[in-house]
């Protein structure tokens, strides 16, 4: 048992921390919110240097060789500064699929590419009924000769606007939420038939809505096996739901951190407010949930590596669970606590709030994995009668 | 970073669970599965049973008995204890006076007292809370009055736990009314419970159970040797076993337990047409407790891999205010759960202590014992500094409010 970073990790944490001090400011956020991308190129060029975006691919491969710790290190900062870039879909879910579901080849062909930033990647599952269910794929993709062709809708593809390719879910049998059945392909998102709908997302990030209209790909386009691919989705969605944790954490305790900085320096009644006893309790009880929030976050970058997949998926489901919980407590009191000037867009505390919300709404909220968690008996086994 | 167990720690958790499969008596096993609070007769002898084996006190030094664990193992050990069910070693003589006694006190206390504490020959009770005297300790006013060899004891103090059952007390006293502080004038006394002048007056709680008392002290005698530490700078040790009380009340393995045991009865326990179980409203309430009580088990953890780092250190960890609020609010839901649980079963409750739950048997033990539990739970969020008291704590301490 030990929590502490090797010294390694704790150089990755070090570095990510500073670029973010010193080029992720509130302000400068604003202003790479602003640009038509939404996002600083120049800072995805400064995570390419740092080795960010080869993160977690094999060094043998061009990559840094990281873990889901290494993973976790750098969303927590990620978390801390609010930053916009596409890092979550392309190196965390786009990488998890190359790194789980493509072959050699494929993986030769992409990772230096993303690696140096030059290829951006997006996770097309969201259909308009599926909500969380990552079973629920109406798109389809029917055989044509040695390849595919696909058709069907997808919404809010989180930075899909901007991605090289997609990683698109496509229901190649069975009916719409059976759970065999379901293909994963890699998309050329400049192939014909692809069109896309860009737009801002609450929290800031970018998205698109993503139509395919008789998209035809060849066999190679095939990520693990295109009859039984909803295992493959798992085990990269439940990496980024390890990621999203500590993101989330970071961004718990940047909120927290100001929130306590308010409560010091705001005067009302003619003392600081920080020193009336029932905002006092609220911030003590965020600390509470912050440290759920990040004991779970460390659950969640264990249990990312677990091979046991009906383990992996129950732990992962209580780590969302119980971040949706405590980001959506966390959020709320920040916002009330600082009062007026946090309901303003002026002021970073909303902006945490946003996001923290939006985590929570990714890849299942917190009722969506209570209800599947309790269904499938919890946690802990009963006592033998 | 690594959050599994390693291989000797697996290999020693084993070795407790098989020591205890071994060595418990199936009457304290069976009594406390059911959910009813051991007996005097069942907490010693196991704890003897323990202290044989160099169980009973394995955080303190190694010379008084100790086994110079890792907080880990001793986790482990306790945890154990907890999820059999057995009973843990009193915490009154292993982990409060016991570790005041180790930091503050004299060679010769340590001799006289440490040994009978670790083996349960004297069973302690707390003399802190007063009737004027809760959440602000330091308010105090059982005062002790210097009289040539001895302390001459005058006042009351209340919520004694179990002082029935006890041979010693220790006790804050006033010792200096006038001091400017009201927390410098108090001192830390070791008092023997069959001193002429102690009167012992039960206090029976909503649940039933007679668990605590009010205890009087009228002109008690209490030699000058015992006094632990300096004269009126009781707090200090006041301060420092209240922050070791804390850490061990997340219960975690306790709540495991109950839960395990919760989900047994609740697969058998009717609810409309199908066991209580498969009613989605309760089988949520009970995840979302499973779910945080993991978050407390790892919170634990992590404040033990600290303590683990900074050993030798008796400064307070703040972290423990965590522990203590949502181990108690968790243990609270539990017991609420069951009440849930036993339905309409509950109404025919018992008291926890009692042998008999209900004679002639009217509900199964566990619907019995359900609503008494829960009403007794209540004191959790209460006792060792409420939970307010704990957040106080935290805005000071932590969050520098």
């Amino acid at each position: 048992m030990d929590f502490d970073l090797t010294e390694e990790q704790r150089l990755l944490q070090d570095s990510v921390a500073r670029l973010l001090a010193d080029r992720y400011k509130f302000e400068q956020r604003k202003a790479y919110m602003k640009t038509p991308e939404g996002w600083s190129r120049e800072i995805w060029s400064a995570y390419a240097e740092l080795g960010l975006l080869a993160l977690p691919f094999a060094e043998a491969e061009g990559g840094y060789g990281g873990g889901a710790e290494e993973t976790m290190i750098v969303a927590e900062q990620m978390g801390r500064a609010l930053t916009l870039e596409p890092w979550l879909p392309t190196v965390v879910l786009g990488g998890g699929f190359l790194r789980h579901g493509a072959s050699a080849e494929q993986r030769s062909a992409l990772v230096p590419k993303i690696a140096r930033g030059e290829m951006l990647l997006a996770f097309a599952h969201t259909e308009a009924q599926s909500r969380y269910d990552l079973h629920d794929v109406a798109t389809t993709a029917k055989r044509d000769g040695d390849g595919w062709v696909l058709n069907g809708r997808k919404v809010v593809v989180i930075h899909g606007d901007s991605a090289h390719r997609l990683v698109v879910t496509a229901r190649t049998a069975g009916g719409q939420r059976d759970l065999k059945g379901v293909g994963v392909f890699l998309v050329d998102a400049s192939a014909p038939g692809v069109s896309r709908r860009g737009f801002t997302a609450v929290d800031g990030h970018r998205a698109a809505e993503v139509t395919l209209e008789g998209v035809r790909v060849g066999p190679e386009a095939v990520l693990g096996n295109p009859e039984d691919g909803l295992p493959l989705v798992d085990r990269v969605v439940d990496e980024a739901i390890a990621a999203l944790a500590a993101e989330a954490v970071g961004a718990m305790e940047a909120v927290h951190g100001l929130t306590l900085e308010y409560l010091k320096t705001r005067k009302q009644f003619g003392r600081p407010i920080g020193s009336f006893q029932a905002l006092q309790h609220r911030a003590a009880e965020m600390m509470v949930a912050l440290e759920e929030a990040r004991s779970m976050a460390m659950l969640g970058a264990m249990m990312a590596e677990e091979e046991d997949a009906t383990e992996r998926r129950r732990q992962m489901r209580a780590v969302k669970l119980q971040v949706g919980r405590s980001a959506r407590f966390v959020g709320q009191q920040a916002i009330q606590l600082h009062g007026g000037i946090a309901m303003t867009m002026e002021y970073a505390a909303g902006h945490y709030f946003k996001r923290l919300t939006a985590i929570d709404t990714m890849f299942g909220d917190a009722e969506h994995h209570l209800n599947a968690l309790a269904t499938g008996g919890g946690l802990i086994t009963a006592a033998a009668a | 970073m690594e959050l599994r167990f390693t291989e000797e720690e697996r290999a020693f958790r084993q070795e407790v669970r098989e020591f205890i499969d071994r060595n418990l008596p199936a009457a304290t096993r069976e009594r406390m599965e059911s959910g009813r609070t051991p007996t005097k007769e069942m907490v010693v002898q196991w704890q003897r049973t323990l202290n044989a084996k160099g169980w009973a006190v394995p955080h303190w030094p190694v010379e008084w008995g100790g086994t110079g664990w890792s907080p880990i193992k001793r986790f482990i050990l306790q945890e154990e204890i907890q999820q059999t069910p057995a009973p843990l070693p009193l915490g009154f003589n292993t982990n409060m006076c016991g570790p005041v006694i180790i930091a503050f006190g004299t060679e010769a206390q340590k001799k006289r007292f440490l040994p009978r504490m670790a083996n349960l020959d004297d069973w302690w009770c707390q003399g802190f809370s007063e009737p004027g005297a809760g959440s602000d300790l330091a308010s105090l006013k059982c005062a002790a009055k210097r009289v040539g060899d001895y302390y001459i004891v005058n006042g009351q103090k209340t919520w004694t736990t179990l002082a029935q059952y006890a041979d010693w007390i220790f006790l804050l006293v006033r010792t200096n009314p006038n001091a400017a502080k009201q927390q410098e004038g108090i001192s830390f006394l070791l008092v023997d419970m069959k001193s002429p002048g102690i009167t012992v007056r039960p206090i029976i709680t909503i649940d039933g159970a007679h668990e605590v008392n009010e205890v009087f002290f009228d002109d008690v005698k209490v030699p000058v040797e015992n006094l632990v530490g300096t004269e009126n700078r009781g707090w200090d040790c006041a301060k420092f076993l209240l922050s070791n009380e804390r850490t061990g009340q997340a219960r975690v393995g306790a709540s495991k337990e109950r839960i395990r045991r919760l989900k047994l009865i609740a697969s058998q326990a009717p609810g409309g047409g199908r066991p209580i179980i498969e009613d989605p409203r309760f089988r949520e309430r009970l995840t979302e407790v499973e779910v945080q009580l993991k978050a407390l088990e790892i919170t634990t953890l992590r404040v033990l891999a600290t303590e683990q780092k900074n050993l030798g250190q008796r400064k307070p960890n703040p972290a423990s205010s965590i522990l203590k609020i949502r181990g108690t609010e968790l243990q609270q839901a539990i017991s609420e759960l069951f009440v849930l649980a036993a339905g309409p079963y509950g109404l025919a409750g018992a008291d926890p202590g009692a042998d008999r739950l209900n004679e002639p048997e009217i509900v199964p033990d566990w619907a019995a014992l359900a609503q008494p539990t829960y009403f007794n739970w209540r004191k959790q969020s209460i006792y060792g500094g409420s939970n307010e008291i704990q957040k106080n704590i935290m805005a000071k301490a932590f969050l520098g409010l």
